[in-house]
């Protein structure tokens, strides 16, 4: 074990500790787990998608909250980032890409196009991503900063981390995914 | 010698007779009205003449004129250009407005075919005798033609957009 400073630890979750062993609640160990390596799936079709490509790189290192790697397979996806304008001719694609996402699955709508089509208030633009799929964080900003992303990250992280194992099986979670048509 | 404009109006003229119109300078590009029975030959005399040789077809495009007589509501824009003298001309060809149709440009240019198919996703002018004509930009199911001046731009399913903030005030949204 190093004894060097730099190295950050996850906190442990709340428990009882005693001499030998910790015991806690399955929930919090899940989602403390969960929150710590989130796969993102970059859906990026705009300017929103230069501003994550900045937040992923070394700068801003979208890596530093556990997102060690883009997955560009939606099958190997926990978290899909859905940056810049959808155009409704697009929808059916970006529908297909959420369902192919295994559960639990979360959605961050980044920038004004994804969350309600913007400045684009046109027949051919999907007024907002929550449309078509349920999105869990929404990023202000035409387009955000990488400090906003990995604000809205971090938020994904707190709901993560608060979720219960047995949400994406409740009636109130299949209920929302029927109010969209998914299966 | 550059091809004078005088030129290529005198040799259109003995050719179509009244089927070509309206000649005129419009800032640097020359521009004539074409009936659109002759949009065809026109289009191929332009091209193979000897002396013409507007070898290039730049651009298709439609325009909508929903306030003109019922047999010019809408215009289909021919660009061309010619690449030996570098000069560039336009024409407009007006189509009747309750069932605008035009001949295909695609015998002439292969090129035509997708801005052919463009003007009729936005427009809905017919090209008689095009190999595909359907929609290319906009989505498949769509039934209007957005680019008509009666189609509203804004998106009617749109819920959470105030229209105070777009400058826009209740009567036109």
């Amino acid at each position: 074990m190093s004894n060097s400073s730099d190295i950050k630890m996850a906190d442990a979750p709340e428990g009882f500790t005693g001499e030998g062993f910790f015991a806690t609640k399955l929930d919090t160990v899940v989602g403390m787990a969960r929150a710590n390596s989130l796969w993102p799936l970059p859906f990026a079709t705009s300017c929103c998608g230069i501003e994550f490509m900045a937040t992923m790189a070394s700068h801003y290192d979208v890596a530093r909250f556990g997102s060690e790697r883009m997955s560009f397979s939606p099958r190997q996806a926990d978290m899909l980032l859905v940056m810049g304008t959808i155009a409704k001719k697009m929808a059916p694609i970006l529908r297909q890409v959420y369902e192919q996402m295994a559960e639990p699955r979360w959605v961050i709508a980044v920038g004004a196009c994804a969350s309600s089509g913007g400045i684009f208030d046109t027949y051919s633009v999907l007024q907002g991503i929550d449309k078509i799929i349920p999105v869990d964080v929404y990023v202000p900003g035409c387009p955000p900063r990488p400090e906003q992303i990995l604000d809205g990250i971090m938020k994904l992280q707190d709901i993560v981390r608060s979720e219960s194992v047995r949400r994406r099986s409740s009636p109130e979670y299949q209920e929302l995914l029927a109010s969209y048509n998914i299966s | 010698m550059a091809l004078e404009t005088t030129v290529i109006q005198d040799k259109l003229t003995n050719k179509f007779g009244e089927h070509v119109t309206g000649f005129i300078q419009l800032h640097d590009i020359f521009s004539f009205e074409a009936a659109p029975d002759a949009m065809s030959e026109v289009m191929g005399f332009l091209k193979n003449d000897p002396l013409l040789r507007f070898n290039f077809l730049t651009d298709i495009c439609g325009v909508h004129y929903p306030d003109n007589e019922l047999d010019r509501q809408f215009a289909v824009v021919y660009h061309m250009h010619n690449w030996m003298d570098n000069v560039r001309i336009r024409f407009k060809c007006f189509l009747n407005g309750d069932t605008p149709e035009i001949a295909t440009a695609t015998e002439h240019f292969l090129g035509a075919n997708w801005q052919e198919r463009e003007t009729y996703d936005f427009f809905g002018i017919i090209f008689k005798g095009h190999p595909q004509l359907k929609r290319i930009l906009n989505m498949d199911e769509m039934t209007s033609f957005p680019m008509r001046k009666e189609f509203p731009m804004e998106d009617g399913g749109r819920t959470d957009k105030d229209d105070r903030f777009f400058g826009r005030t209740q009567d036109n949204c």
